[in-house]
């Protein structure tokens, strides 16, 4: 049952591994005008909610699965993309905005957090192969 | 050849002989030490006690602080009304900034009017190879056959073409040539600078007919308005103009030349429009002119027994939008209620009990994001949407607004429009619309702004896209547009004493040429922060302080912005005080270029966009912020703080004269019923609207020799016009309103308010030192910012 859990967790990781990479290319396009800021928000946008699926079903899973460390550790980020996504203006085309981006330094920040979840997701898959192998040979 | 020391001339002078180059930076590199930066500007870093001293606002309008340059190089600078800097003195680095805590950033008007404007017309435009600054006059000259960029510091070539001036037919003075000696030019550019063909000017005005704008009557003013001027919109022969109207389906005009008449073509399937004729919608308006003529005597009776009350603005602009992006243009959309039909359809968001709300003003952001997508596809075909919001009703402004923000159209804005029960709104229409289709038009424009490495931009404010870091796509251009940007110190600016901005503006003329308009400003950089007070530039440091609070506006809230807009001077002084140790702590001190900060920025507190507890309409409100937003500085501060002046005893003191044209020139006073007197009568000058008050005890003699009326009692309320009488007073008053009307493109209203008359709020809303039921005085507020000071 735990491997179980734990395999999943990896794939799912995995995914969030690629689609911050995925992020990370698309912003550093737009910074160095390889595309437009109207193409690159409505890239980003569409998987933002993919994103925020994913991570969720995570932390419930260590939640259901009473990995209480894990869990906690996965808390914030997983709080931080519900309240990013619920607090969009009701003006703004999603959480990336075109008219916004180039503005006020968004670009910087978008770059810096998608680099921080990069981070974080590498150092959780290395944390669930662990915790996979453990419950591989525990079984 | 001797060196630069030997000259001992000032730092960033041109030494006169030919054959020494001193550049501007070389020498005040190596003459750091001995540039103009020791006890600078005496006069605007004096103390003053602002809670002692109750005059503190000068008797004529405030200028613009002078950099503190050398001569030559102040000649050669700028002007402040087309590029302005909110500190003249640039901090070296920006811990220093952090300290003197002012915003620093620029307030441009780069596409103002100008009487003298030197055009270059050569083949080849030179620019630094790294950079892409175009040559400036701030360029230091290294030989005869190089230069080095201001800006960043590359050294380049001077190409063989430039060492020949077509002025003066002479060879090998590079540095005397026009775009080296004006800091404002305009290049006419070569085809690498177009991304396709000019464009022609093409127009397209999209009315509403619906039942409340044919009761509101606006048609008929457009529609008069059109037909006069006709002849004067921009263009050449290619000028193409159309037209659609739109009530609860879309209307279309097919004025092809040879028709008999205009023929009407009406497409009900809002949820998806569809041009009903490939072409001859938008027609060339020479080709066709009778028709168009025709169409304009026939619209305003077209519709007057009209019962639709729906209004299907968003499938109108999707029509106008497919119509416009073969070739981009300008589209004027009229409008005079909420959208309630099709796509973009907002709900009535208002809550009326909540305008004299003093916590949370909701609904300052848009509703759906219908308008800013549109706006951005616009722009990205090259074609802007001005909005004329006529309405007398909650019209959900702060959505609607978004089609022009994003595609650098132009906002009006007519309260409670009605034809004939508000003359004052439709004199203001009737003067706008002139304006508006007479001013001059750049189309499918970008703009660019550079400055000297180590300072960079972030953020941008007006009707702009932000289409790269530093690209701004403009798709129209007009000359009543203002933009303001801040800016960071990323980089120490410690090896030069002297930076530079430029401002290149790119655009389509409406003759279908290309051409760049460049200006370029050049400021002292100081290690002090006495120096950074000293050339403080407070009506651009409050203009800046107020896009910003409109932006935290939106985006946080309004009280947000508020305490911000406090804590601005609160911070500031405080810093300043703390500079200045040896001056007492128990009353208020600021320096002289910082006097008024405190005064405007009550009197930005009190303004329609941020004012809390009296009673403000949501949309007068967001159009304030619009304004903010788009206009000039100039404009901008009649706004924020308008000119009263006493005109009921002018008289030849300090007259000035103009064009064979004696104008007297009244002092200022303060904004304060302090200054009223029932015996006088008072001009306030708003920027887009004048208003007279007449005291009920003013001197029969005024009322009599100016308004043409026996006594007090006989002027009507809704006087608008000054009678040409033959009396010395009359001369005297009309001859100092129309110097002022004149010294602004936008003709502004006039009106006369009786001291009993209902309209006098509107006059005395403006009387920013006084105490109201939700606001300090001036006073009580200079007290406030010493309490938060001491805290």
């Amino acid at each position: 049952m735990e491997s179980v859990v734990f395999i999943f967790s990896l794939i799912d990781c995995c995914a969030l591994i690629f689609l911050s990479v995925y992020f990370i290319i698309t912003l550093s396009d737009l910074e160095c005008d390889y595309i437009n800021a109207r193409s690159c928000c409505s890239k980003l946008n569409k998987w933002v909610v993919p994103e925020l699926i994913g991570h969720t079903i995570v932390t419930v899973l260590m939640l259901i699965s009473l990995h209480w460390f894990i869990f906690l550790l996965n808390l914030p980020v997983a709080t931080w993309n519900i309240y990013r996504f619920i607090m969009v203006p009701s003006g703004n085309m999603g959480v990336f905005d075109p008219t916004e981006i180039h503005n006020r330094g968004q670009l910087k920040s978008h770059m810096k957090e998608a680099m921080i979840k990069l981070g974080f997701h590498l150092l959780c898959f290395f944390m669930y192969l662990y915790s996979m192998i453990l419950a591989l040979i525990n079984d | 050849p001797s060196t630069p020391h030997d000259k001992l001339t000032p730092a960033g002078s041109i030494a006169p002989e030919v054959s020494q180059y001193p550049g501007v930076n070389q020498l005040s590199s190596t003459l750091g030490g001995l540039s103009l930066q020791h006890s600078q500007q005496p006069e605007s870093l004096r103390p003053v006690n602002l809670t002692q001293d109750r005059n503190i606002l000068p008797v004529s309008p405030v200028l613009a602080p002078v950099p503190n340059l050398n001569s030559d190089l102040r000649k050669l600078n700028c002007s402040p009304d087309s590029f302005r800097c909110t500190l003249t003195n640039i901090p070296q680095t920006q811990a220093l900034l952090n300290k003197a805590k002012l915003p620093l950033g620029l307030l441009l008007h780069p596409f103002r009017d100008l009487t003298q404007l030197p055009v270059i017309t050569s083949s080849t435009i030179v620019r630094c190879r790294s950079c892409r600054t175009y040559i400036n006059p701030f360029v230091a000259f290294i030989d005869q056959r190089r230069w080095k960029c201001n800006l960043c510091y590359r050294v380049n070539d001077v190409p063989e073409e430039f060492m020949y001036n077509p002025l003066t037919r002479s060879y090998g003075e590079p540095h005397k040539r026009p775009e080296v000696q004006n800091s404002t030019v305009e290049f006419i550019a070569s085809s690498d600078y177009m991304l396709r063909p000019p464009q022609p000017a093409v127009y397209l005005f999209v009315l509403d007919v619906s039942y409340n704008a044919v009761e509101a009557g606006y048609l008929t003013i457009v529609c008069q308005s059109l037909l006069e001027n006709l002849d004067k919109l921009p263009g050449d022969s290619r000028t193409r103009i159309g037209f659609i109207t739109f009530d609860s389906t879309v209307q279309f005009y097919n004025l092809q030349e040879g028709l008999s008449q205009p023929q009407m073509l009406i497409v009900s399937d809002i949820d998806d429009v569809f041009l009903p004729t490939p072409d001859s919608l938008l027609v060339n308006l020479h080709e066709s002119k009778e028709l168009i003529k025709d169409l304009l005597n026939a619209l305003p009776n077209m519709f007057t027994n009209t019962r639709e009350t729906h209004s299907a603005l968003g499938p109108a602009l999707q029509a106008a939008f497919k119509l416009m992006s073969p070739t981009g243009g300008r589209i004027s959309v009229f409008q005079s209620q909420l959208p309630s039909l099709g796509a973009g359809l907002l709900h009535s968001r208002e809550d009326p009990n909540q305008r004299s709300s003093t916590k949370v003003v909701q609904h300052l952001g848009p509703a759906t994001d219908f308008y800013k997508k549109l706006a951005l596809d616009c722009s990205g075909q090259q074609t802007a949407v001005d909005l004329f919001l006529l309405s007398s009703q909650y019209s959900d402004l702060a959505s609607l607004a978004c089609m022009s923000k994003y595609s650098a159209g132009c906002i009006y804005y007519y309260p409670s429009f009605h034809h004939s029960h508000n003359p004052a709104q439709s004199e203001k229409l009737q003067k706008d619309l002139k304006r508006y289709l007479t001013r001059k038009i750049g189309f499918e424009a970008v703009m660019r702004i550079r400055c000297t490495k180590g300072l960079s931009i972030h953020t941008f404010h007006g009707n702009l896209f932000v289409r790269s870091t530093d690209l701004l796509s403009l798709a129209n251009v007009n000359p009543d547009a203002g933009f303001a940007v801040q800016m960071s110190i990323e980089e120490s600016l410690t090896d030069t004493s002297l930076v530079c901005f430029q401002t290149a503006l790119l655009y389509t003329s409406s003759k279908g040429e290309r051409r760049i308009r460049v200006h370029t400003l050049c400021l002292p950089v100081v290690t002090s922060l006495a120096d950074v007070y000293a050339g403080a530039d407070v009506q651009a440091a409050v203009c800046l302080l107020a896009n910003m609070a409109v932006d935290r506006s939106v985006s946080s809230s309004l009280s947000d912005a508020r305490d911000a807009l406090v804590n601005a001077v609160v911070d500031s002084l405080s810093a300043y005080i703390s500079t200045a140790s040896n001056l007492q702590q128990s009353t208020l001190i600021a320096p002289n270029s910082l006097k008024l900060f405190p005064l405007y920025i009550l009197a930005l507190l009190k303004q329609k966009a941020f004012r809390t507890g009296t009673s403000t309409r949501l949309d007068d409100r967001i159009y304030a912020m619009c304004q903010i937003k788009s206009q000039p500085l100039v404009h901008l501060m009649k706004m924020i703080h308008p000119n009263l002046y006493r005109i009921d005893r002018l008289t030849n003191e300090g007259t000035i004269h103009v064009n064979d044209r004696v104008v007297p020139q009244p002092p200022l006073q303060k904004l304060s019923a302090e200054k009223l007197t029932r015996e006088g009568a008072f001009l306030m000058d708003c920027g887009s609207i004048f208003y007279i008050w007449i005291g009920k005890s003013c001197d029969n003699s005024f009322i009599k020799d100016v308004l043409g009326y026996p006594n007090y009692a006989s002027v009507p309320q809704k006087l608008t016009q000054l009678p040409e009488l033959d009396t010395v007073s009359s001369e005297r008053a009309r001859s100092f309103i129309s110097w002022l009307r004149d010294s602004r493109p936008l003709s502004p209203v006039l009106q006369v308010i009786k001291d009993e008359s209902p309209a006098k709020t509107d006059f005395f809303q403006h009387l920013v030192e006084d105490r109201t039921e939700a606001a300090f005085s001036y006073y009580e507020f200079l007290l406030h910012i010493q309490q938060q000071i001491c805290k």
